[in-house]
């Protein structure tokens, strides 16, 4: 992690892409997940307060923020995957396509079903390559042209030209990249609407990691995806919109998470209206 | 980034020599415990060895006893109570298999903590039950008023196999990585799905080892069978509707007889059973070794 030089003048550590494509203005953006309120606590101490939020649809969302704010709990949230934790609980609201997904009524397993996820670590089935991408595809009833689906999922997760000639070899007999790779491959496969991604890049080179990211600039014209990263290089490369989120603390010790800005990642990135935001994008963490 | 650095002076303790000494000893006491151990076992099998081995041949395996007051005792086998603990165990074990996996199944994948708690607790006394008193509760149940039967003898095994299974199958569930079902979940995948096709295939070796180690159990148990199997006749028999004669009744009622010959029967029998838990315990271990690798592997 670069730091800035201690000079008087801040110098940016984090440089946005010029070359990027200019955002639509965000009034014809379409809504996907609306996040009202959310509060979330484990064992009823607060992870998360207050979390408002949109995430508009075919955008990249990064979720930015120090160890410990929440990022995890707060994508979790959003495909009900913290629902495996008995001590968790939520309020607020989470409306997916207008639908609170935190209704008891709604069905967890339809909303991931909508909703991938990738996890920090690679956890790849330990099935075959092409089971990997394959055992989603049919239990879930996509099984027309599985061949052709398991192909395309691997090609658009940039592993395909690696592991064309050994798809039935173990998935983990791969490297942790190419692993990695294998489970963006698994979660797309299965068309989902989101893709979430925890830290997907954090035990991967500098050319895996582009990979994925040149992977997200390419497929967001079909999905919408929200990214937690820790590298902020990472934030400005791929992110249409940045989050910070930021860690508050109680009178009595007590610490939580909470949305500090969100906005643009430029405006993140270059003119952030939150002295917080500017202290962690600068590399001053206070 | 040790605060303090080591002088040449603390280097050379006082109490040094003493500490060793302490350490010696300490090392040779365990040693001696578990030398102990071994021996027990060692001087078990020698013994049984060394009186059984005379009347262990294939005709104990495969003819039956002679009947009681016969003027030519030839037949001198025990093949209906190897039968009848085929029988028994077998079907013990159809009964607890299903169950205690889905004991823990439910336990370790679906049950709120507490409830986990509760209920593995419950199978943990359920575990320390004396067989006798699990016997006594069988023959209250099934045996009064219908009569002895090798079923209701499964059911008093299958009792005891019950709290053998569930807890080896939790113990490998729990290896399990968490985040292998959050990658089937987080695909839109159902929970039971998920259970059934990633969890368990896990899991398997796991279970077949705490059902083998249940079998080599029960194998042997004697007191529940004496009340609810034990008035059976001496001609071979597979038949469960029926009191069915088994190795550890056998060995016990052998052991009670007047004649000799009797005797190295009863030890020829005990030789058999230690020889099938032996090797099912080892055989136990290591398909056990082997999942426990596999799955530390596969993270
Ligand atoms: N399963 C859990 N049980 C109890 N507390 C938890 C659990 N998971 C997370 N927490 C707590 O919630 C807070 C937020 O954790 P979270 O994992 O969301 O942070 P994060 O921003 O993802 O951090 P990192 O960047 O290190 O991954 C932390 O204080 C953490 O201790
Ligand atoms: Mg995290």
């Amino acid at each position: 992690m670069q730091r800035p030089n201690d000079t008087s003048t801040i110098e940016r550590s984090v440089k946005v892409e010029t070359h990027r494509q200019p955002m639509p203005p965000r009034e014809r953006l379409e809504r996907i997940f609306a996040v009202e309120h959310l509060d979330a606590l484990y064992g009823g101490k607060p992870a998360i307060k207050d979390v408002s939020m949109d995430v508009y649809k075919n955008l990249v969302t990064a979720i930015i923020g120090p160890s410990g704010c929440g990022k995890s709990t707060f994508i979790r949230c959003l495909n009900r995957m913290n629902d495996l934790i008995p001590s968790f609980s939520q309020t607020g609201s989470i409306r997916y396509h207008g639908q609170d997904i935190t209704d008891p009524g709604v069905d967890p397993v339809a909303v991931r079903r909508n909703i991938g996820m990738v996890f920090q670590r690679p956890n790849p089935f330990p099935k075959s390559i092409q089971d990997n991408v394959a055992w989603g595809l049919k239990v879930l009833g996509l099984k027309d042209n599985l061949d052709e689906r398991v192909e395309r999922a691997l090609t658009q997760a940039a592993l395909w030209d690696e592991v064309k000639d050994r798809l039935k070899a173990s998935a983990l007999s791969l490297s942790g990249g190419q692993q990695q790779r294998l489970c963006i491959a698994r979660a797309i496969a299965v068309e989902p609407d989101v893709v979430l991604m925890d830290e997907p890049a954090s035990a991967l080179d500098p050319i895996a990691t582009a990979a994925i990211e040149q992977l997200m600039h390419s497929l967001k014209s079909e999905y919408t995806f929200v990214i937690v990263t820790h590298n902020m290089q990472q934030a400005a490369r791929v992110a249409d919109m940045t989050a910070f989120f930021s860690i508050s603390r109680g009178e009595e010790g007590q610490r939580w998470g909470e949305l500090v800005e969100y906005d643009a990642t430029e405006k993140i990135f270059t003119a952030p209206s939150d002295k917080r935001t500017e202290d962690y994008v600068t590399g001053r963490f206070g | 980034m040790s605060t303090h650095s080591l002088t040449k002076a603390s280097l050379r303790a006082e109490g040094l020599p003493r500490r060793r000494a302490v350490n010696r000893a300490m090392e040779l006491v365990a040693w001696l415990a578990a030398a102990l151990g071994v021996a027990i076992l060692g001087v078990v099998v020698w013994s049984v060895a060394r009186r059984g081995a005379g009347a262990l041949n294939l005709d104990l395996l495969t003819k039956t006893p002679s009947v009681a007051f016969s003027l030519t005792p030839v037949k001198q086998g025990l093949a209906n109570a190897f039968a009848g603990s085929l029988v028994i165990v077998g079907i013990a074990t159809l009964m607890a298999l299903p169950v205690g996996i889905l004991v823990a199944i439910y336990l370790n994948e679906f049950a709120r903590p507490s409830v986990r708690t509760a209920v593995s607790l419950t199978l943990d006394v359920l575990n320390g039950v004396p067989a006798i008193v699990i016997g006594i509760f069988v023959y209250g149940l099934l045996v009064l008023g219908h009569g002895q039967s090798g079923f209701a003898g499964s059911f008093a095994l299958a009792c005891i196999m019950l709290p053998l299974v569930a807890r080896s199958t939790m113990e490998v569930l729990t290896l399990v990585p968490m985040s292998l079902r959050e990658a089937s979940l987080a695909l839109g995948v159902p929970r039971w799905r998920t259970t059934l096709s990633i969890v368990l295939p896990q899991t398997i070796g796991g279970i077949v080892t705490g059902t083998v180690l249940a079998v080599a159990r029960v194998a042997g148990e004697t007191a529940p069978l004496l009340f609810v199997s034990s008035l059976a006749g001496t001609s071979l028999s597979w038949d469960p509707h029926h009191a069915l004669q088994t190795v550890p009744v056998a060995i016990f009622e052998l052991s009670e007889s007047a004649d000799p010959a009797d005797h190295t029967r009863a030890w020829a029998a005990a030789l058999v059973l230690l020889i099938f838990i032996l090797f099912s315990s080892l055989g136990a271990r290591w398909l056990a070794t082997r999942t426990t690798r596999r799955l530390s592997t596969s993270r």
